[in-house]
């Protein structure tokens, strides 16, 4: 049966690959309409959509919210300062406030793993997941998975690089869950101190050395270093990074004239990427803003119940 | 109120007798056990029949909260969440507000206990002065007013010298030393154990070897200076390891594990259920086949539950906002016996032994027997009751145990301290049940 039969997205650990395959699918059409002159459907209309944000991101938050207008659903923005949340504003509280005032779908960020399950067990309304501490990002993963369907026309087979501080990034999470579900290499590669233990449980190969992880890859999606980690001493400086991490013209020289280069963003130019790296031909880090714009539109789609009746979008 | 109790098993290995024995209780002590007895008209028969008697059972370690969090739990209703556990004597850490690190602190609490009547209260007075690690507390004062152990509880001493002193002056009184080992630098600001899961999960992972390098580092001090340790709730393989090893060169030292670092892995933590969250974190499987072992082969003496109340509203938040703990009392028994009696791995004696015999000698207390002349402290266990955890069956104050649902095979039906009966399930009452006059 045709449709997504769960009330949330909280991550790809959750999904079966035809679920993920399904998301992917549903986002073609959805990416086609970047290139009309009209770019709303009325599918989702009196629907509201409430992105509820604990933590500043623009991007994230726009292509959510981007999304379920061109969808003509009504998009409410609310960004909660960490503040309140220290003060001691209950979480669970402030959840059952938003789903009171009418909201169908709400997206959340956090900075908590688990505030969106939680969230999610609170609420009737579907729950999607904008990123939550170092636990996920599915959005973003499913945005990255349909950026490499599109250049490379698969996924299965693939080698993927994912590069930096593998540690604390929901979005490598994300990726290995759906990357591996869908049958790619993946190989992770950063410094001793930014690399979890029991990766290899997820059948993933684990590297420290970048040169050795880039042997052979058709993707390398370079992971954005947030810079406080090297004030906690994890590793010595933004200098030494670079030169041990950072993705530079050299460096994608010897990697295949078709491979990949990928960047969640926002980049920092200079440090795990150069600009001159990032503007290289084969990277699609533009490409995969518009790409993340349609796979949300194809997951609120799903996730509002459509799909199981006759195509909407077609 | 007197009692003879009959046609039950005891399970008494420390005074020899397991099998068939009915038990003659006068004036709160055991008068007489024998394979049969004839009762006389002035006690009143408790049918024992089916069900098992235990030792009353002897927790180590728990946290009663009060003074100063008694939303959480008080004196009284813990004691009522033991009694239903089966235990007839709690030792309560002095992790409170203000910390328990005075002698009218112990006083306080000791009387307390005494009030609310229904298991002994033991008293466990800090190692520093407000809990501090910085100066001494009077261990002297306070073990002269009841202070049964000394510990620093949940804030490790990180100085290793202050530790030293406490272990040197803890020799003029035979009190263990409570160790809660963790390096509060490799805990860091970790919330589950560091491992698999917690990559998954994206929480901070604790490595044990925070626990580990504290285990280390005390069984030296201890050995060094000869005082008598005792390790609560230990957690990884290399702790029981470098316990056993320390035990097999002298050193004075115990150990306890709680039920659920026996029954739990850290694959709990997947649906983020905060009631997991406890300290120290759950652990892996590798770990948790180690703590059995240790526990099968004596490296581990007793379990203890670390019964840790939380509020509702303190739990009902962000995995990482959420405090560390679960409560146990009432699950301690039925966990035990899932996993080591009804899987064939230890006899019940064993249990009582774990779970009373040496706690209790540990404290130096008595009870973890039921010889003629002993305190009547019992608990009789049902060992094939089916049932269900509901919250209806939690009589501490906070409910923070993950497992509500969960099925059971073996229940305390009935506990008595002291002679009178301080816990009876309320649909205890089967025919022959009618013949307990007066209960």
């Amino acid at each position: 049966m045709p449709g997504l039969h769960r009330k949330d997205l909280l991550g790809l650990k959750d999904l079966t690959a035809e679920e993920i395959t399904l998301i992917l699918d549903t986002a073609e059409p959805c990416r086609e309409i970047f290139a009309r002159e009209l770019r709303k459907m009325p599918t989702l209309r009196g629907k509201t959509v409430v992105t509820l944000f604990f933590e500043p991101s623009t991007r994230t938050r726009t292509s959510f919210e981007v999304a379920a207008k061109w969808m003509s659903a009504d998009a409410i923005n609310i960004t909660v300062a960490t503040s309140s949340v220290v003060k001691g504003e209950s979480f669970v509280d402030t959840a059952k406030t938003i789903e009171a005032v009418g909201a169908d779908v709400i997206i959340i960020r956090h900075a908590m793993a688990g505030a969106p399950a939680l969230l999610a067990k609170s609420v009737k309304a579907a729950v999607i997941n904008a990123g939550d501490g170092a636990h996920e990002h599915p959005t973003q993963a499913l945005l990255d998975l349909y950026s490499i369907r599109r250049h490379k026309g698969r996924i299965a087979g693939l080698n993927v690089t994912i590069v930096g501080d593998i540690l604390h990034s929901r979005v490598a999470k994300s990726n290995i869950w759906g990357l591996t579900k869908l049958g790619a290499h993946v190989t992770v590669v950063g410094p001793p101190t930014l690399m979890p233990p029991g990766l290899e449980e997820l059948g993933v190969r684990v590297c420290y050395n970048l040169d050795e992880a880039l042997e052979g890859a058709d993707v390398v999606n370079v992971l954005r270093i947030q810079l406080e980690r090297q004030k906690k001493g994890l590793f010595p400086s933004i200098k030494e990074y670079s030169r041990l991490y950072g993705i530079n013209k050299a460096r994608l020289d010897r990697l295949a004239p078709d491979a990949l280069l990928m960047h969640p963003g926002p980049a920092n130019l200079g440090v795990e990427i150069t600009e001159e790296a990032a503007e290289d031909p084969r990277s699609v880090i533009v490409d995969q803003v518009s790409n993340g714009v349609a796979v949300r539109m194809a997951l609120l789609y799903l996730l509002t119940g459509g799909g199981r009746e006759d195509g909407l979008l077609h | 109120m007197d009692y003879c109790i009959k046609n039950g098993t005891l399970v008494d290995p420390a005074a020899g007798h397991v099998g068939r024995f009915d038990l003659l209780i006068r004036e709160g002590k055991v008068v007489e056990v024998a394979p049969e007895l004839v009762a006389p008209d002035d006690v009143t028969v408790i049918d024992a029949a089916g069900l098992h008697i235990l030792p009353g059972l002897v927790d180590m370690h728990a946290h009663f909260r009060e003074p100063g969090r008694e939303d959480k739990e008080t004196i009284a209703t813990g004691s009522r969440a033991a009694a239903a556990g089966g235990f007839t004597a709690v030792a309560v850490m002095p992790n409170t507000q203000p910390p328990i690190d005075s002698p009218y602190h112990i006083s306080y609490v000791k009387e307390q206990g005494e009030v609310a009547g229904l298991c002994r209260v033991l008293p466990i007075g800090c190692t520093t002065k407000g809990q501090q690690g910085e100066e001494i507390a009077e261990l002297g004062e306070m073990a002269a007013a009841g202070a049964v152990a000394f510990s620093n509880d949940g804030v490790p001493l990180m100085n290793a010298e202050v530790m030293r002193c406490v272990m040197e002056y803890s020799r003029l009184f035979d009190k263990p030393i409570l160790i809660h080992a963790e390096d509060r630098y490799l805990a860091g600001e970790g919330q589950m154990h560091l491992g698999h899961w917690s990559t998954v999960l994206g929480l901070k992972g604790i490595p044990t070897l925070a626990e580990e390098v504290i285990v280390a580092r005390d069984l030296l001090l201890a050995e060094a200076t000869g005082a008598r340790i005792h390790f609560c709730h230990l957690s990884s393989a290399k702790s029981v390891e470098l316990v056993r090893a320390a035990k097999a060169r002298g050193v004075r030292v115990t150990a306890e594990v709680t039920p659920h670092h026996l029954v739990l892995t850290d694959a709990a933590v997947d649906e983020f259920d905060t009631n997991t969250k406890v300290n120290p974190p759950l652990v892996s499987e590798y770990h948790r086949q180690a703590l059995l072992a240790g526990l099968l082969d004596g490296t581990i003496d007793a379990i203890a539950t670390d019964h840790a109340p939380h509020t509702r509203e303190e739990k009902h938040r962000e995995y990482d906002l959420a405090p560390f703990g679960q409560i146990g009392l009432e699950t301690a028994l039925a966990l035990v016996l899932a996993e080591l009696y009804h899987q064939k791995r230890a006899p019940l004696a064993r249990i009582v032994e774990w779970m009373s015999v040496n706690p209790a000698r540990i404290l130096g207390q008595s009870g973890g027997d039921l010889a003629v002349g002993s305190p009547a402290d019992l608990a009789l266990v049902d060992l094939e009751r089916k049932w269900q955890l509901t919250t209806a069956d939690i009589y501490s104050k906070s409910k923070n145990t993950p497992f509500l649902g969960r099925e059971f095979t073996g229940r305390v039906v009935m506990t008595l301290f002291g002679g009178q009966i301080t816990h009876k399930l309320p649909d205890f009452s089967r025919p022959e049940d009618q013949r307990v006059k007066g209960a």
